[in-house]
């Protein structure tokens, strides 16, 4: 396969970026799209020039670290598949392939294609935890959590927090990661206790980082590598405005 | 609780409420309106009189300019506000799969504004503030503001194109905001935000497709 790829490079977080055009014919349709960029690397270090900065670390879809923004999708072609797990198989031989970071005040670029998501550990600290010793494994049968609940509970939880959301909204807001995680923790006893708290929080920090708000476009559930649905989204609401109206503050 | 007016959700939950009575308050409007497709007018000059005259409407009428008020106040800070959350864009614009209404809400509200501004000055101003002429029914004498309409409808035939055009920008904007609305409240779940927006679709074309057949009507009797 021979390819054209049009990829963003940016020195530094103050530096003033521009697209860089290379031409790859070495690409074989059975490579993930990381080993495409690893090999285009290759290239670029034996002829001497600066490799293509991009984060990735697990490859296999749970660590969230290749946020790669390709042909105007996150995460590329395909539904619910993180870049790693896009193969060029999905691309045309010839094809241009435009790659760029995200793109949101709260996620400022570091180099080329790599962005700061400190705002996301920021969102987690300000109510994304139990702050109750929940102790050892408990006994499977110590916390009986009804089967919906459960299953509920596990789907928010698949968020692994890549961005994809904030990277594919209009709006560059974080609503479905937040969301996800009110909803996982709402949803077990061992949150509960901190529901009210944490939704207020949780959103309050979010609209202190920039991040703007949500105007249901679902383009967030539509490129979420975990299929984390908006109906989460109305949960977030209906928990927010709960804490809001019985909240003394 | 203080928080709450200022929060990107409390500020939604604005939209959302005001939007709601809104479109409550379109439903009485086309039922009324739609009297304008029987008989002589006198069935309309009726309704429309009633609505004038009776004092609830002197409580409604600020009530509802306050929603109006309120609505495009919100959604022109909120949409502000979310233009600066992404300084730089994207060179491929986004392709994920969202609804061309949804993503252009503000412009489809601007003009549906600039749609009420033409309208108000047409009718509600008119007959608020103007002199309309009089016709009388048994003895009693009231507004003649089934003339009004159908002297507007039949004497321009770009007014009537004009009002379709509005249902149309109308139609698109509660395809949106009807099932939005809902899920700001928090009324979604995996079944019900698909009805909602099954419901928002019948209601857009129920509302949106009653009002275009009023100026469809006078076009197709009168002028063509």
């Amino acid at each position: 396969m021979k390819l054209k790829l049009n990829i963003w490079k940016q020195e530094n977080a103050k530096a003033k970026g521009r697209f860089e055009k290379y031409e790859l014919d070495t690409v074989d349709a059975e490579m993930s799209f990381l080993e495409m960029l690893d090999s285009l690397n290759e290239k670029l270090i034996k002829e001497g020039k600066e490799p293509v900065a991009f984060e990735h670390d697990c490859h296999e879809a749970i660590c969230g670290c290749c946020s790669l923004y390709i042909n105007g999708h996150p995460h590329g072609p395909g539904s619910e598949t993180a870049t790693c797990q896009v193969h060029m198989r999905a691309f045309k031989d010839g094809e241009t392939i435009t790659i760029e970071p995200w793109r949101a005040k709260s996620f400022p670029v570091l180099k080329d294609l790599m962005v700061d998501r400190n705002a996301f550990d920021k969102l987690m600290a300000a109510g994304g935890f139990v702050s109750i010793d929940a102790g050892q494994a408990p006994d499977a049968n110590a916390n009986l959590i009804g089967k919906i609940d459960a299953d509920k509970a596990f789907d928010a939880a698949a968020c692994i927090g890549c961005g994809a959301c904030v990277a594919a909204c209009k709006n560059s807001s974080a609503t479905l990661f937040v969301a996800a995680k009110v909803s996982q923790l709402a949803l077990l006893p061992q949150g509960k206790v901190e529901a009210k708290r944490r939704a207020l929080n949780m959103i309050a920090k979010m609209d202190e980082l920039g991040f703007g708000s949500c105007t249901n476009t679902g383009a967030c559930e539509a490129e979420c590598p975990k299929g984390i649905g908006i109906d989460f989204i109305a949960k977030l609401n209906r928990e927010y405005l709960c804490a809001s109206f019985s909240e003394a503050e | 609780m203080s928080k709450f007016f200022t929060s990107s959700i409390g500020q939604k939950f604005f939209m959302s409420i005001t939007g709601l009575f809104l479109m409550v308050f379109l439903k009485v409007h086309l039922t009324i309106n739609s009297l304008l497709l029987f008989g002589d007018g006198e069935l309309f000059n009726r309704a429309a009189n009633f609505m004038s005259s009776n004092p609830i409407m002197k409580i409604i009428e600020p009530i509802l300019a306050i929603g109006f008020i309120l609505h495009i106040i919100y959604a022109t800070f909120i949409t502000l506000k979310n233009q600066t959350a992404r300084p730089q864009g994207y060179k491929v614009a986004s392709k994920a799969k969202a609804s061309w209404a949804s993503k252009n809400m503000f412009i489809l509200g601007g003009l549906v504004l600039v749609f009420l501004v033409i309208h108000i000055a047409n009718f509600f101003w008119k007959v608020k503030f103007g002199a309309v002429a009089a016709i009388t029914y048994n003895g009693n004498e009231l507004h003649d503001v089934y003339g009004l309409v159908a002297g507007l409808f039949k004497g321009f035939w770009w007014y009537d194109v004009l009002y379709i055009l509005g249902a149309i920008f109308l139609f698109l904007h509660l395809t949106h905001g009807f099932w939005s609305a809902f899920q700001t409240i928090g009324w979604g779940n995996e079944k019900w935000t698909y009805r909602l927006k099954v419901i928002a679709y019948i209601y857009a074309t129920v509302v949106a497709g009653g009002f275009a057949l009023i100026p469809l009507y006078f076009l197709i009797k009168y002028i063509i």
